[in-house]
């Protein structure tokens, strides 16, 4: 099964990365790029993204509330959060959110982890 | 001379150092978090290629009064000056954030300088080294030395006059959750500098993207 992944970045070239990562990792799955909120918002209605990755620190609005927010309206939907800050606030906050925490650099062992259990969480939906 | 300043670091390169940036500054708000037991809020980091002068105006757009500047110079594969910078009001609560609430007065103002440069020493350091690392690069990191005055007395940092005008400008600001404190963290690089840092920012750029991905998007 093929599954479409959402990159939420502000950063051009941390959505590159994340797409190569991707590709080495799930060469199957597609990639679909945001570089805002209102892109990823934009994205996720028309793209019907299967899992999302959320960078934490973007202008506008943060990538914790939109995970919370994307949790909220597309609660089988695994969201990840990325983030640099790996402060434990902003951890237990992407928890409490229902998400996953990277921290940044993001390594493929660490994306390869979150992207299974999301599989696994799909085909059992 | 604007529009040779601004061609010195495209699109990618800018965003390439600003990533950089802020995974050295999340590294070292971690460290800081752990010092004053508080959470640090940062902002999203900019990053422009401006004259010492505009720089200083940038400072000036959030603050007025008297500034406390940490200063520390980087040299060897990459070469600049780092600068934490909060206003001088700020910097007796920052002390007391981490010397923890116990301290007197009389002795937060005798510990204030050796604490302000160890607070430096570790945001800085912890800055540089994740860019440092990041980049693949060692750098040696001159020990913490306290400036105070307006931003324009801390960017032109008395006898340095021979750098050239072009600097490279990181501006982030961080902030305690609980206590009134906040600053910035700067970063000053010349024109030559700045080149070995552009040809460094290519290879990195290179190493985290697929070439075929490479098509130029404004972003």
């Amino acid at each position: 099964m093929s599954y479409k992944v959402l990159i939420v970045d502000d950063s051009k070239l941390a959505r590159m990365s994340v797409t190569k990562l991707l590709r080495a990792l799930q060469p199957d799955w597609s990639p679909i790029e945001a570089a805002n909120a209102e892109e990823a918002v934009a994205a996720l209605v028309g793209g019907r993204p299967d899992v999302v990755l959320v960078d934490f620190n973007m202008p506008g609005k943060d990538g914790l509330t939109l995970a919370a927010e994307i949790h909220a309206t597309h609660p089988n939907v695994p969201v990840a959060v990325i983030s640099a800050n790996i402060q434990t606030e902003i951890v237990s906050r992407a928890r409490a959110v229902g998400a996953t925490f990277l921290s940044k650099p993001l390594t493929e062992q660490a994306l390869g982890d979150f992207l299974s259990s999301a599989k696994a969480q799909l085909s059992s939906a | 001379m604007e529009q040779h300043r601004s061609q010195i670091l495209n699109d990618l390169e800018r965003d390439a150092l600003s990533e950089l940036v802020n995974l050295g500054v999340g590294k070292a708000a971690a460290n800081l978090r752990e010092m004053v037991k508080d959470e640090v809020l940062l902002s999203v980091p900019s990053v422009t290629v401006v004259s010492r002068a505009e720089a200083s105006l940038l400072i000036n757009e959030h603050e007025t009064g008297r500034l406390v500047a940490i200063h520390q110079r980087f040299s060897g594969d990459l070469k600049g000056r780092a600068l934490l910078i909060f206003p001088e009001a700020n910097s007796l609560e920052l002390v007391r954030a981490v010397t923890g609430g116990d301290v007197p007065l009389d002795d937060i103002v005798d510990l204030g300088q050796e604490a302000l440069s160890e607070t430096g020493n570790i945001i800085l350091n912890g800055c540089l080294g994740t860019i440092g690392n990041m980049l693949r690069r060692t750098m040696q990191v001159s020990l913490p030395e306290i400036m105070r005055g307006n931003s324009s007395e801390l960017l032109s940092l008395g006898g340095d006059q021979g750098y050239g005008e072009a600097v490279l400008f990181l501006f982030i600001n961080f902030s305690l959750r609980e206590r009134a404190v906040r600053g910035y963290i700067a970063m000053l690089m010349d024109l030559p500098a700045l080149t070995s840092l552009r040809d460094l920012l290519r290879q990195y750029i290179h190493r985290m993207s697929d070439e075929t991905d490479s098509i130029h998007v404004e972003s």
